[in-house]
């Protein structure tokens, strides 16, 4: 086991906390985080050459290959400043870098004093940077503009310590300059740290109450919670309470990371460690929730705690029906280490049993998806994404949709679908495409603000929905990759919105059901009848393909029945290749699916269901 | 112990030109290099070849098994020399037992064949023959890349009767791009109008790699249609039966007696030894197909090596399979007793949506329309894939 560092560094629950500096990175994917917080482990020490290793904190395959961070950690620093020759303990948080991560970077941010906002000198600030800044700003937090990869050769440091000086109100000379890569500028960066940064207040005479902010399940350990501690003190033999629940759990372990786990005497005020529970499931530990001691407990709950709530929906189906129980176990499996997964088993009369699941966002849906192929060999079908509606029937009975086959067919006084406050950075030579599409999507202008002479920030109220059906392939593919795109939900509004539906030869296709603005209705009815039409083989009879809005059809297709398949030749050199045919057809004709009398071969529904083929057909033109 | 019989295919792989549709395994003097080679020359060589080839069949059989039936096809065997013709006949004659009973067709090509050589062939032992007619139209001929013309197919067809062959058969291709109805009909009225007494008409099918699948690609000429396909099918079903040819398979229409009895052999898993490059053959379960270069297989014989390129033994299932995919075929192939319980729903189910007929279903005998005919492959793939 790693032991800290012999010298007079202070203590687990012995540091005062002024000697304390609590701190996170705000940074876009690729700006570099990773590799700054590699420098600071080798030149605190925590780390030595010998094990070190790129990206270190980043644990996850797929974290590391995607180069994004899915789960926050935090890292206890010691630090001796080279300006007043004191010790101190710096902690350094971890914040996930994507908008579907929202609500756990503000539980990390409010974890925190003070934050620094790296931003690449080669690209400027991305959008979602600038809604973490933002957040942080809110949060009354310390900012330390950073510009990083000051060592490449298209690095710009004099454009964007300008942009930066404008959006946070410094000057533009206040911004620190450091390469990750190198290592310049890292030490000036911890005494600035130090010098800028207040330490954490709090009263050690209270009640224990410490934030969660990060909750992760591990194999052997279980649930391993990270807590910045407010008041009091956490001790090891403490039993502890969730406040949110109510739940007592006895306390197994409680330490720090630097940078592996090491049990301490406990946790002081100002302090951020960990906690172990023998809790075997992420939901019981949540994200956002006040821990204190079950002998003394605190009565009031630190602010800002919320239940994750999925904002998007998708089927999951396994393309092998006899996969079913895997998939099951699979995702009981990941939903100990995602309090935010949630799903439910769902039967569609197309694909078969699979579920549906709740996710925060698109990365969030793709990360689930990615994981449950990857980490557990599940070749899968997802229907297309879509949101969750509140519908208010003629009778004033509401309904909460997330499957758009179980949107009521009757008389629908109102629905409501939820809009997103979008934030859109990119070069300024872009506005024109961006508010088009913008347009298209149904969005509503909310303001425009140039951060610097060529690049601008727009603000748009869209419905999540646009957002979820391929927007964000969109807005890169006209803009040629440069624009960013960050949202953060805001609340419901009625729309005008119908449920469009699909039938062949006059039954439904669950799996295709659609909730749409009425406007774009027909567009998606003719999209789908068109494509079906390709994909499905010819059947014996005529089968109609029709998309309708209730009763009323709105688009049709026919495909004709099929007068002709048979070989005209069968002689003898014609035997051993026809039933090498005959048995590959055997094998297709077992992944057809009925839908009532027609035989629908399963690529069919896959392409079918595939929302970016025409995204992904005009990248590769390019 | 009487011994199973065996039939014989004999192929012939050698063309003068190629068609365009063609994708058989045949050769033209040129695709050999051996433009210098006189035709007689070839035609011996190439039949001592096939003559080795018997003489192996027979080591390896070790016995003398009863032949019903054999075939020479191609190519164009009517390009070999009728005393090579008869050394192969007389060959099989002296190594397996043939009585006057057996059935010997030659595939000819109308330009290739005289009232002298068919005369030849005859005393050779062929007693049926087929000719390539496949369209009365010059127009579809040209775009088959056919040589032939239709006053040459009346004249062999003549000379053969004249000669007493009283079997007689021609092979059409229907469904050539720009082929009309009227044109298909127009070639219907000529082949009643020949001295015959069976019909096999084939669907056009675009092999792929074939001069035809070029040119369609290249949108030069228009790709068959299925749908016309269909048409055209139920025409030649419903003119022949009208003149008294009747189908007995899905390709094929005779007069009483006239059926092929060589063919019936592949559909009804019998035994047969394909002799030459690329020929298959099926013996005890087993079957395997020879080396296709004919100047390879020549050589393997010459110097007493196998010709075989590959084989495969038939599993359980896969004698079922075939035995359904290829009797289904037939117009007397499979009865209920052949089915199990699943399989007749699927039949049940054909019968209500016009592809089986009722009335023989009702006496045990599973018949196809003419609908049926048509989705025959997709009834096939219903009956085995349960």
């Amino acid at each position: 086991m790693p032991a800290l560092p012999s010298r007079k560094a202070p203590q687990p629950a012995a540091t005062n906390p002024a000697s304390i500096r609590n701190f996170c990175i705000i940074a876009h994917i690729d700006h570099g985080k990773s590799t700054l917080a590699d420098r600071m482990l080798q030149i605190t020490e925590v780390v030595d050459a010998r094990n070190m290793r790129e990206q270190y904190l980043d644990r996850m395959d797929i974290e590391r290959e995607r180069g994004i961070t899915i789960k926050s950690q935090a890292v206890r620093l010691p630090w001796t400043s080279d300006t007043d020759g004191k010790d101190y303990i710096l902690n350094m948080i971890d914040t996930p870098g994507h908008v579907d991560f929202t609500y756990e970077v503000s539980r990390s941010l409010a974890a925190c004093e003070g934050a620094i906002l790296l931003v690449d000198c080669a690209q400027g600030i991305e959008a979602q940077t600038l809604a973490n800044l933002y957040l942080a700003m809110e949060n009354n937090l310390t900012i330390i503009p950073v510009l990083n990869k000051i060592d490449l050769p298209a690095a710009q440091p004099e454009k964007f310590a300008a942009e930066l000086a404008k959006l946070i109100g410094c000057k533009p000379e206040d911004c620190l300059r450091v390469s990750g890569k190198t290592g310049e500028g890292v030490r000036e960066l911890l005494d600035e740290i130090v010098k800028q940064i207040p330490a954490p207040t709090g009263d050690s005479a209270k009640p224990a109450r410490a934030l969660i902010f990060d909750s992760v399940y591990d194999t052997y350990r279980g649930v391993v919670t990270y807590v910045r501690v407010v008041d009091g003190k956490l001790s090891p033999r403490d039993q502890i309470l969730m406040l949110s629940t109510g739940v007592k759990h006895e306390m197994l372990e409680v330490g720090v990371i630097s940078p592996e786990p090491i049990a301490s005497n406990g946790l002081g005020v100002g302090e951020v460690g960990y906690l172990i529970t023998g809790v075997k499931d992420v939901r019981q530990s949540r994200v956002g929730d006040t821990v204190t001691t079950a002998t003394k407990p605190a009565t009031e709950a630190l602010a800002g705690y919320k239940d994750p709530k999925p904002m998007v929906f998708s089927g999951l189906y396994p393309i092998d029906g006899d996969e079913y129980p895997v998939l099951r176990d699979a995702l009981e499996k990941l939903q100990l280490n995602d309090a935010a997964l949630v799903y439910e088993p769902e039967t569609s009369a197309a694909l078969g049993f699979g579920f549906r699941c709740g996710f925060l966002g698109l990365l969030h849906m793709e990360i689930v998806r990615e994981r449950l192929e990857r980490e557990f060999n599940l070749s899968l079908i997802s229907t297309a994404p879509n949101v969750v509606y509140r519908v208010l029937t003629d009778e004033n009975h509401e309904m909460i949709v997330t499957n758009p086959s179980e949107y009521p067919s009757g008389k629908v006084a109102q629905v409501f679908e939820p809009v997103v406050r979008a934030t859109v950075l990119s070069p300024s030579e872009f506005i024109g495409t961006i508010m088009e599409l913008c347009q298209q999507r149904r969005g509503t202008l909310l303001g425009m603000d140039y951060l610097s002479e060529d690049r601008i920030e727009i603000r748009y109220k869209l419905p999540l929905a646009e957002i979820v059906f391929d927007f964000f392939d969109q807005l890169k593919s006209r803009t040629r990759g440069y624009a960013s795109l960050d949202y953060e939900p805001t609340g419901e509004e009625e729309g005008d919105l119908v449920k469009v539906d699909i039938l062949l030869q006059g039954d439904t296709v669950d799996a295709f059901s659609a909730i749409v603005h009425r406007e774009k209705a027909y567009a998606y009815g003719v999209t789908m009848t068109q494509k079906l039409r390709e994909l499905i083989p010819r059947q014996q009879f005529e089968v109609p393909i029709q998309a309708a809005i209730g009763s009323r059809i709105i688009a049709r297709e026919n495909i004709r029945a099929i007068r002709k398949d048979v070989l005209a030749k069968c002689y003898g050199g014609d035997i051993t290749r026809k039933r090498k045919l005959l048995e590959k057809q055997k094998e297709g004709k077992k992944r057809m699916k009925m839908v009532g009398r027609v035989e629908v071969p399963q690529e069919a529904f896959i392409a079918a269901l595939s929302t970016n083929a025409e995204s992904e057909k005009s990248k590769t033109k390019k | 112990m009487t011994t199973p019989a065996l039939s014989f295919y004999v192929h012939i792989p050698y063309c003068l030109s190629r068609c365009g549709y063609c994708d058989f395994n045949t050769y033209t003097p040129a695709e050999l290099g051996q433009s210098g080679l006189a035709r007689t020359e070839l035609s011996s060589r190439y039949m001592m070849a096939a003559i080795g080839e018997i003489e192996r069949a027979r080591r390896i059989i070790g016995e003398s098994s009863t032949v019903p039936t054999i075939f020479i096809g191609g190519g164009t065997p009517s390009l070999m020399e009728p005393r090579d013709i008869a050394a192969t006949i007389e060959s099989i004659a002296k190594h397996f037992a043939i009585d006057g009973s057996c059935e010997i067709t030659m595939e000819a090509n109308p330009d290739t064949v005289n009232r002298e050589n068919l005369a030849g062939f005859i005393a050779a032992g062929v007693n049926r023959f087929s000719f390539g007619v496949q369209s009365a139209k010059s127009s579809v001929l040209k775009v088959l890349e056919r040589t032939h013309a239709k006053e040459s197919v009346t004249k062999a067809l003549e000379s053969a009767d004249s000669l007493g062959v009283k079997d007689l058969s021609i092979d059409l291709i229907y469904g050539t791009p720009g082929e009309s109805m009227d044109d298909l009909s127009e070639t219907l009225d000529f082949a009643l109008s020949l001295p015959i007494n069976h019909i096999s008409a084939y669907a056009l099918i675009v092999e792929s790699g074939t001069r035809l699948a070029r040119r369609i690609e290249r949108g030069e000429i228009a790709r068959p249609d299925d749908d016309e396909m269909a048409e055209k099918y139920r025409m030649i079903d419903q003119r022949l039966s009208e003149q008294g040819l009747h189908w007995y398979e899905l390709s094929n229409w005779s007069r009483p007696g006239g059926q092929s009895r060589h063919n019936q052999v592949y559909w009804r898993g019998g035994q047969w030894w394909g002799i030459g490059p690329g020929a298959h053959s099926f013996v005890a379960g087993r079957r395997w197909w020879n080396i296709k270069s004919p100047i390879r297989y020549i050589e393997a014989i010459s110097s007493d090596h196998s010709v075989e390129a590959d084989s495969e033994t038939l599993t359980e299932e896969n004698v079922r399979d075939e035995r359904i995919m290829l009797m289904l075929r037939l117009r007397d192939g499979l009865r209920r007793s052949d089915l199990t319980e699943s399989q007749l729903k699927v039949v049940e189910r054909f019968i209500e949506s016009g592809g089986i007929e009722i009335e023989s279903w009702k006496r045990g005998e599973l018949v196809l329309t003419v609908e049926g005919r048509l989705i025959a492959d997709r009834i096939v793939r219903d009956l085995v894939a349960l």
